[in-house]
């Protein structure tokens, strides 16, 4: 019995730890070897083999720049945006208590659009730091009026609270949705225009490798900070006051935990645009798969968003031959009947 | 000797107004404190205020001769655990989950999980006599068991000083004798807010509050007279010895 208790908090189940590399491996390979144009995965290992210096095959240059340039980044960059957003919701159903917290329920996703278009269209410095800077900003800002707006409406914790505040995410949603619109009737140009609402959908279609200098440093800075706030996650399972007098420094946590949070979403929203419900979906299911504790569920969580993120990019292009949908319809056409699911389960609590 | 938690002149306001006024107090080692009064006397708020959540408007809260609002929050949670009012939760955790929490102040990205942690649980769990039941999802036990985890929980924190905010609420008479008993055994400090007069009688001394001032502070026998719970509840009481030598009963009327 008491060897038994010694193995379970320590190294209890986390075998399966070993195997998440391979299966984000096989994901980005999947990932890669599917397409519009149909290339042997023969060739697809061969061209990476040979662009990871493990070889020196003659290449066919068209197959090598599809599959180094354009499927493997948008791959990897699909794979750091869906663990960023997962452990983002993650994080964001840990410390408010709510199931429904997620980025993009709670409007955090729409203010970080308005910022990165603000930014784009007044081109303040142009590119992507500054982009992601603005919809970092607009995220804050977002986040910030989201939750005053629940506190002054009353909303606190269990299903009651988790209505208001998800009311109060819709309200903010919907005003920083508009504001992204007025900015562009405002400002853009039509051909501005065109390209900024195609990304706003949630889209990957522009993704190149510059983008995963950002993405992989974010992904890895969230997982990380996930990691060494796992205990301090879980002792909010109780509520805040709970945590707090479990040792947890508060104001500390949350600022930099809801920050990591922002700032993920923020840097994926200036890479893609808005992408639902990743968030949601994903650490729900893992909660199911691996159970509550943190220091199982954050790895878990990431590699499942990773891995989501990047199957629902592969089905967004295949679904309709000859046309690619935004990634953010399939994570919708996904996430929406998981919501409902969350939502009625909760009633029943 | 130094107390080992202590309050001087502590006060707490809200807004402006004080709900807490010139609370002082000198907590002894292994002594039980109860605390006493109605509704809205500002029970929950020194207790807050003790555990170092709330922080005091005037005066200040010592935890072993030091500032409270000198100390860190894991330094805190090392010396003083609280079982607040109905601490629920959502999430699917076990029993042994939820006592291992009380583990928190003492782990750390580089501090790991180790067998002194596993043994705390195994003791906790034991205290309180849960240890069959710690493979148990939360949201399959009953009111009574809940209050038993969360008191476990907080004995697995090591704590020297115990806060528990009216621990029998909602309990039937059989659990909240249990849970009297299972709090007098443990060998920590102890300060419990209580609604009944007859468990304050078990307490070393009790502190009697009423509109957020300390009325009266001694050993209950000398403490709760008629005319002092006339005043404080609005009741005509009437003490009554018990036939067998325990402790008295007390029965009340509504004032005439």
């Amino acid at each position: 019995m008491r060897a038994r208790a010694a193995t379970r908090s320590t190294g209890r189940n986390r075998g399966w730890l070993w195997l998440a590399p391979a299966v984000l491996v096989a994901a980005l390979l999947f990932g890669t070897a599917v397409g519009e144009t149909r290339i042997p995965l023969a060739t697809v290992i061969e061209v990476l083999a040979v662009k990871a210096g493990l070889g020196s095959a003659a290449l066919d240059p068209i197959d090598a720049s599809v599959i180094w340039h354009y499927r493997l980044s948008r791959a990897v960059v699909a794979a750091c945006g869906g663990a960023s957003l997962a452990l983002s919701g993650l994080i964001l159903q840990a410390l408010l208590r709510n199931p429904l917290a997620e980025p993009y329920l709670l409007g955090i996703s729409a203010g970080a659009s308005t910022g990165a278009v603000t930014v784009a269209v007044a081109g303040i410095g142009a590119g992507l730091l500054s982009m992601s800077a603005g919809a970092f900003a607009g995220a804050l800002t977002a986040f910030a009026l989201v939750a005053a707006l629940a506190r002054a409406a009353g909303g606190g914790t269990g299903m009651r609270g988790a209505g208001v505040i998800i009311l109060a995410g819709i309200a903010g949603s919907q005003m920083f949705n508009a504001l992204t619109a007025l900015i562009i009737a405002q400002s853009a140009s039509a051909e501005q225009a065109r390209g900024i609402m195609f990304w706003l959908l949630g889209n990957l279609s522009g993704v190149r490798w510059p983008d995963s200098w950002v993405a992989v440093p974010m992904a890895a800075l969230a997982l990380g900070v996930a990691l060494w706030h796992a205990r301090a996650l879980d002792a909010f399972a109780f509520g805040a006051e709970s945590a707090a007098s479990l040792g947890i420094d508060l104001r500390r946590t949350q600022v930099l935990l809801i920050g990591t949070a922002s700032l993920a979403t923020a840097i994926m929203v200036s890479i893609a645009g808005a992408i639902g419900f990743v968030g949601l979906v994903v650490p729900h299911a893992m909660r199911i798969l691996v159970g509550p504790r943190h220091a199982r569920l954050v790895p878990a969580t990431a590699l499942a968003g990773a891995v989501f993120l990047v199957l629902s990019d592969v089905v967004s292009r295949i679904v309709i031959p000859g046309q690619v949908l935004p990634i953010g319809v399939i994570t919708a056409l996904v996430g929406a009947p998981a919501f409902a699911v969350v939502m009625i389960r909760g009633r029943q609590r | 000797m130094t107390p080992i938690l202590e309050a001087v002149g502590a006060s707490h306001a809200v807004r402006g107004r004080e709900i807490l006024s010139d609370i002082s107090l000198r907590l002894h080692p292994g002594e039980t404190l109860g605390l006493i009064g109605p509704n809205g006397s500002g029970k929950s708020t020194l207790m807050g205020m003790m555990a170092g959540l709330l922080r005091p408007s005037r005066g200040e809260i010592r935890l072993e001769g030091r500032p409270m609002a000198r100390l860190g929050r894991r330094q805190i949670a090392r010396r003083l655990a609280l079982v607040a009012q109905s601490a629920e939760t959502a999430e699917r955790i076990t029993v042994r989950d939820a006592v291992e929490l009380g583990r928190t102040p003492w782990l750390g990205p580089l501090r790991p999980w180790g067998a002194q942690d596993d043994d705390a649980v195994a003791a906790a769990l034991d205290a309180v006599d849960m240890a069959h039941m710690a493979g148990r999802d939360w949201a399959s036990l009953s009111g009574g068991e809940r209050q038993r985890v969360h008191i476990a929980r907080a004995h697995a924190q090591a704590p020297r000083v115990l806060l528990l905010d009216e621990p029998t609420n909602h309990l039937d008479i059989h659990h909240q004798i249990a849970i009297l008993d299972l709090v007098a055994q443990l060998s920590v400090t102890t300060v419990i807010a209580l609604h009944d007069l007859h468990h304050a009688l078990r307490c070393d001394r009790i502190m009697v509050l009423r509109a957020g001032r300390c009325v009266a502070l001694g050993p209950p026998m000398e403490i709760l007279t008629p005319a002092l719970i006339r005043e404080i509840f609005a009741v005509e009481a009437e003490i009554i010895p018990h036939p067998g030598g325990g402790r008295p009963v007390f029965a009340f009327q509504r004032l005439a």
